[in-house]
């Protein structure tokens, strides 16, 4: 029995039998593992509150004062607003057409979704300015016809949107293959249409996975750097993102402003962590109560 | 199994298959495979000539150099450190484990930008580290070193999170086993934990790679970016791009790009081949 296909679902802990390792190992073990996780993983954490606090809580605010950061902080809400919804969708389109259905090429359909995992934020980038830049398939049609997709905040977008593609699908797929059809099929016998049947059946089964997607999906989108960086043309107060930003500050030896601005999306992580634990909490609950159920089926 | 073969009969009774694997086919044509297409047709433009020179120019080679040196070295580190790691979160219990079980996701979530300026600030010379080692003449940052630190960081979730579920899998039983029989505790890790658990290690291993390799944010910050010394591949295709020269920088990215398909081939072996050694998810 597999009750754990997809990362969410870890199963319940056995408990400890015998076998172990004497006690001194385990604590040199333990220590070498936190401190570790300590020196790798705490301090750059610690490190980018401290930096923007150096100089004291005045100078940490003086940095949100400046109008280029508002326009930073809006851009990115924009992008993420844009692309987290745009991937929403897509996510649960193929997951259900990959989950739900055999046909020919599913195998290879599921790893054209990964694809833009594996591939450089540097390189998504730049395929797009080989597309719409100056010099591009659409470059001479988009300038004939003054629009402006790199450069501004178009690309930002599109590039946003490539990086953080295969997020929800990829955590939705392995989730509806593991339950199955029968309760959809149940429901259209019964007489529910498809849009009935995935708003009442399936959305609540995977309601957990489809957040914790979302939430890692937008704290990427809200965080992308390298593919940002190559079509953003770097326009203060234009199409600069807060990670654009933060770089810009830093490059002018503005380091308080920079941690600052660094400051908010380490906020971001901090709570995308807290968001996915409790969602992982509550999706081991859930398992676990239905664990405890009696068997329903008689037999089998 | 019975369910399996029940689900394989009674398929397109559920509605909706034209229309999301349509809506799935469009948009993944859209966003991703058209637009990486560009890349392949920018690249025939080319002459073979041309390509050959724009990818093995010696600043060039020097960053393939720096870029799969100091990521396999980063990966290496990460397969120890993040077997440790996932050891003590599955077999032992301390006060804490929860947020230590939490934190280990944080690379994932923090902007690759926020950990380059903060690793950095870190490990300056005057930084809370950098200030004790370099009386020592150890650097850490501005240099490769720094390079290979900021991708310990970035690839650390992925050896954890692979082998978190295979050691939580684990049969116990196995283990008594080889206790009763007299094995010494290494033994028993050597000869029965770790074969059960090596497949899910070396996917760790290559998915920590391959995101090193094409990590970009958090390494820019560190490394010094000093031609032919701690200049990454990624860095390379911007300096092309920066002096509009597109077609240097799409070669360059196009052996990336190469180099990224054939690790997720790997990757996808690797995990059919775990799948099949133990069910683990994946």
């Amino acid at each position: 029995m597999s009750g754990a296909v997809s990362s969410l679902g870890k199963p319940v802990r056995r408990a400890q039998s015998g076998t172990t390792e004497p006690t001194w190992v385990r604590w040199l073990l333990l220590s070498i593992a936190l401190g570790f996780m300590f020196l790798f993983l705490v301090l750059p954490l610690a490190a980018v509150f401290t930096e923007a606090l150096r100089k004291g809580f005045d100078a940490y605010f003086e940095a949100f004062k400046e109008p280029d950061a508002w326009s930073a902080i809006r851009l990115t809400l924009i992008t993420a607003a844009i692309a987290v919804p745009l991937n929403l969708v897509f996510g649960v389109a193929a997951a259900w057409a990959i989950a739900k259905y055999e046909f020919k090429g599913k195998a290879f359909l599921t790893t054209l979704v990964d694809l833009p995992f594996s591939v450089s934020p540097v390189v998504a980038g730049l395929i797009y300015v080989l597309i719409f830049g100056a010099q591009g398939w659409f470059g001479p049609w988009l300038q004939a016809h003054d629009i402006k997709i790199v450069f501004a905040v178009p690309g930002i977008v599109l590039a946003t949107v490539f990086v953080t593609f295969p997020f929800i699908a990829r955590e939705l797929i392995p989730l509806m293959q593991a339950q199955g059809t029968e309760e959809e099929q149940a429901a259209i016998v019964l007489g529910a249409t498809g849009w009935q049947t995935f708003w009442h059946v399936t959305l609540p089964n995977i309601k957990w996975g489809l957040i914790y997607g979302v939430i890692l999906c937008n704290a990427r989108a809200m965080g992308e750097f390298g593919a940002v960086s190559v079509v953003s043309g770097h326009i203060r107060g234009q199409t600069n993102t807060m990670p654009l930003h933060v770089e810009i500050l830093y490059n002018e030896y503005q380091s308080v402003a920079a941690f600052a601005v660094a400051s908010l999306l380490a906020l971001l992580a901090l709570v995308t962590l807290v968001i996915k634990s409790v969602v992982e909490w509550q999706h081991e609950r859930e398992m676990r109560a239905a664990v405890d159920l009696p068997p329903e089926r008689p037999g089998a | 199994m019975t369910l399996l073969s029940q689900r394989r009969k009674a398929h397109r009774v559920l509605p909706g298959f034209n229309l999301t694997l349509g809506y799935t086919v469009l948009y993944l044509s859209l966003i991703v495979l058209i637009p990486l297409s560009a890349l392949l047709f920018k690249t025939f433009t080319l002459s073979w000539d041309q390509f050959w020179t724009a990818v093995t120019g010696p600043r060039v080679l020097a960053s393939y150099r720096l870029t799969f040196g100091a990521s396999f070295l980063a990966a290496l580190v990460n397969v120890v450190f993040g077997l440790l790691v996932a050891w003590v979160l599955v077999r032992y219990d301390f006060f804490g484990k929860k947020v230590v079980d939490a934190l280990v996701d944080l690379p994932f979530a923090l902007p690759t930008a926020v950990a380059g300026i903060s690793l950095t600030a870190l490990l300056a010379g005057n930084g809370w580290i950098g200030q004790y080692l370099e009386p020592h003449g150890i650097q850490l940052a501005f240099n490769p070193n720094g390079v290979v630190i900021a991708l310990v960081f970035i690839g650390l979730p992925f050896v954890v999170r692979t082998v978190q579920p295979v050691l939580e899998d684990a049969e116990k039983e196995l283990e008594e086993a080889a206790t009763c029989l007299g094995a010494t505790r290494w033994q028993t890790f050597t000869r029965v934990i770790f074969p059960s658990i090596a497949p899910a290690l070396l996917t760790g291993f290559a998915m920590a790679f391959a995101r090193a390799i094409g990590e970009y944010g958090s390494v820019i910050f560190i490394a010094g970016n000093m031609p032919m010394v701690s200049e990454i591949t990624p860095l390379i295709i911007i300096g092309k791009l920066e002096q509009y020269d597109y077609a240097g920088a799409t070669a360059v990215a196009v052996v990336m790009l190469v180099f990224s398909f054939i690790l997720l081939l790997i990757i996808n072996a690797l995990q059919a081949w775990q799948r099949k050694r133990g069910g683990a998810p994946v």
